[in-house]
């Protein structure tokens, strides 16, 4: 695929489509992480799934929406099966192809974390995209390692004596950076051009790539199915979550907002959130001001 | 002529044989009594030897994982394991039969925890008799080697397309040395194309592949699955016989009946420990006892027609395995058994469980075994499962 450094707009991007007819919910920002990541990444693209939303609702036989080649890996080995794709694909003499993988946040942060090191460590020419909407939803909503801190699941319930996950989310990306990754980066389906630039440059780094990308759930988050989008630009114009790069050992983050919007006001649309308390929601602000004050002080910033 | 001989061991004698098979991509992660295959392998590609891609894998369940991504993609891929590691990929071996991804794996057979034991039994695949791998067991080196050309023959066979584990004994045979004969990769080559399928993952014709299906459709997929396990039967006879056609060896297809056409009494085992039988088979013959061992090759698919063909003349049978199906008894046994009731047959059999942990089973272990037959044979009551040669008293009696 080589040397198309060309940036992705709304104008230029492909008008094909490589993952439809799936039966993902109203307002999945999983299926739209997927969906453009293949716009992006095109039609020589090996793409692997582990059990989750994406292979539950697009890998039914014989109701099988990908148009590009695909498969659904077993849950603990995305990375190690992708892995041997590209290497079965090398030995073979095929060139110019992409090996993607695409797995949720339980599959990437909790049981599929040891493949991810294994190939992040040996370097592997594949990318691996961690579409995070932050519990287990295929399952139904149970806190994953990436759930936040107050959020209502079906395993972290929510009453008078903890309010939620009492523990904060996994940090990914500092994890696949802290292996020296050739590419990590953080995104959001709510900056949607900024995620697929991303890919770019993924495609075109030689070695293993890693992107993040927040992708609201309205089934297990208990929003209203038109705003996912809009959620998705909230969480970072909130600092709850940031749109950053790691490349040639360094951090640097690409947006940098000089005043946050609410939290409150950001948490409160969410069900899983309705509980809070100010105290919880102090605590929530407490801890995004730390992490911004680090990542102002460590990191290069926009 | 062509051919060299070299003294190697199970280990390094499977090595050569992945790498005449060509194969492309080796995931591999360390264990005992593993090792030495995938250290093998990882030199013959650091000299250039074998032009594979290998993939230091961080888990047992990773390397299985990358070896059916690379199966997806038409690459012939190989992996080894042993015990708790073959345990670990249990998962992954369901995952790869479904997928119908003809993967060869060698499976350094070992015992399981607890207690810990790096020593050899067979309980470590036995336990994963219904993952729909086909499973061969075999006795030495050379049939070490040779089963890895064979197996790729037998699992890429289009009607077949399903794993094959290709067992040796732990340290008995992964690390016992012995002559062995090396085929010439011209004629492995001929015996053995390129692998070639359509269940592949393809930028010409795209596919889908592993996916889900629902209850309407889920059932059709492992009949079919069971069927091609079955049709196994009938190619791993045709793969054996054109291999001795070939190469001058074979090893009987399914089994392999060591002096049963007249024998009365018949021992059935798996693997290395066969040799031993054969010795003292022919100090019993010597003696005019008419005993023979009957070798099971392939537990799966269950060489059943072979057994009762060849134990028709048998007034007793015995199986010495080193497993045991806690609770019941030796899952070899119940398969015989299964076997024998099914065709009508009423013979009597009696089970003994040995070597487990690794413990030795001596030639006067196995003639007390023929003894015990012998006497079952002439009337005596016997217990059907019988723990073979058990030190401290462990009943508190």
């Amino acid at each position: 695929m080589g040397n198309e450094t060309k940036k992705i707009n709304a104008r230029n991007i492909t008008d094909k489509e490589f993952f439809y007819g799936h039966k993902g919910c109203a307002g999945c920002g999983g299926s739209l992480a997927v969906r453009l990541a293949l716009k992006v990444l095109g039609e020589r693209t090996y793409t692997v799934l582990p059990a989750g939303c994406m292979s539950a609702v697009g890998f039914v036989y014989p109701q099988l929406c990908f148009s590009t080649n695909a498969m659904i890996s077993t849950f603990a080995g995305t990375a190690s099966m992708l892995s041997g794709i590209a290497a079965g694909a090398r030995a073979l003499g095929i060139k110019d192809f992409h090996a993607v993988g695409i797995a949720g946040d339980g599959g990437t942060a909790d049981i599929g974390i040891q493949a991810l090191s294994g190939a992040i460590d040996r370097n592997e020419q594949i990318i691996y995209i961690c579409y995070d909407n932050e519990a287990y939803m295929n399952t139904g909503i149970q806190k994953s390692g990436l759930t936040p801190f107050g959020a209502r699941t079906t395993t972290t319930p929510a009453g008078q004596n903890i309010h939620g996950s009492i523990t904060q989310k996994k940090n990914m990306f500092e994890i696949a950076a802290a292996h020296g990754i050739s590419y990590a980066a953080t995104a959001s389906i709510g900056y949607a051009q900024d995620f697929m630039n991303k890919l770019v440059k993924a495609k075109e780094v030689k070695g293993t790539s890693y992107i993040h990308v927040y992708a609201p759930c309205p089934t297990g988050w208990g929003t209203p199915e038109d705003i996912t989008v809009e959620l998705g630009k909230e969480v970072v114009d909130t600092g709850l979550w940031y749109l950053a790069e790691y490349e040639n050992g360094s951090f640097k983050l690409n947006k940098n907002p000089e005043e946050f919007l609410p939290v409150e006001e950001f948490l409160r649309k969410q069900g899983r959130f309705r509980h809070l308390d100010e105290k919880d929601i102090a605590q929530i602000i407490e801890s995004r001001d730390k992490k911004w004050e680090y990542i102002r002080k460590n990191w290069e910033v926009a | 002529m062509g051919t060299s001989k070299v003294f190697v061991s199970g280990n390094e004698a499977a090595a050569i044989g992945v790498k005449l098979a060509r194969a492309h991509v080796i995931s591999a992660y360390p264990i005992t009594p593993q090792t030495v295959v995938v250290e093998r392998l990882s030199e013959m590609v650091e000299a250039g030897e074998l032009k594979a891609e290998f993939i230091h894998v961080e888990s047992e369940h990773s390397a299985m994982s990358a070896a059916m991504g690379a199966s997806a993609v038409g690459a012939r891929a190989f992996t080894a394991t042993s015990s708790q590691g073959l345990l670990y990929m249990a998962e992954c071996l369901h995952y790869a039969s479904g997928g119908r991804f003809p993967i060869v794996m060698m499976n350094a057979n070992r015992s399981l925890a607890l207690p810990w034991s790096i020593y050899g039994d067979q309980r470590d695949s036995l336990s994963l008799l219904d993952s729909g791998w086909l499973q061969v067991y075999v006795e030495d080196a050379q049939e070490s080697l040779d089963m890895m050309i064979q197996a790729y023959a037998i699992a890429e066979h289009k009607e077949v397309l399903t794993p094959v584990m290709v067992n040796l004994d732990g340290f008995v045979l992964t690390h016992t040395y012995e002559l062995v004969e090396v085929p010439r990769q011209e004629d492995v080559d001929e015996f053995l194309p390129p692998f070639d399928t359509e269940n592949k993952l393809d930028f010409e014709n795209p596919k889908n592949m592993c996916f889900s299906s629902s209850p309407s459709d889920n059932m059709e997929f492992k009949y079919q699955q069971h069927k091609a396990a079955l049709k196994a039967s009938e190619v791993i006879k045709k793969v054996d016989q054109s291999y001795r056609e070939k190469f001058g060896r074979g090893y009987g297809g399914l089994v392999d009946g060591y002096r049963c056409d007249d024998a009365e009494i018949i021992l059935i085992t798996l693997g290395s420990i066969t040799g031993t039988c054969r010795v003292v088979v022919d100090e019993l013959r010597s003696q005019g006892k008419k005993v023979g061992v009957l070798k099971i090759r392939f537990m799966r698919p269950f060489p059943e027609k072979e057994i009762l063909d060849i134990t028709r003349g048998a007034k007793v049978i015995g199986v010495l395995e080193k497993d045991i199906s806690f609770g019941y008894e030796g899952t070899v046994y119940t398969n015989v058994n299964s076997a024998l009731i099914k065709s009508g047959r009423i013979i009597k059999s009696y089970n003994f469980i040995a070597g487990l942990g690794g413990r030795d089973i001596s030639r006067e272990d196995i003639k007390y075994m023929y003894e015990y037959l012998e006497q079952a044979a002439s009337g005596a009551e016997k217990e059907c499962v019988k723990f073979i040669n058990l030190g401290v008293d462990t009943d508190g009696e």
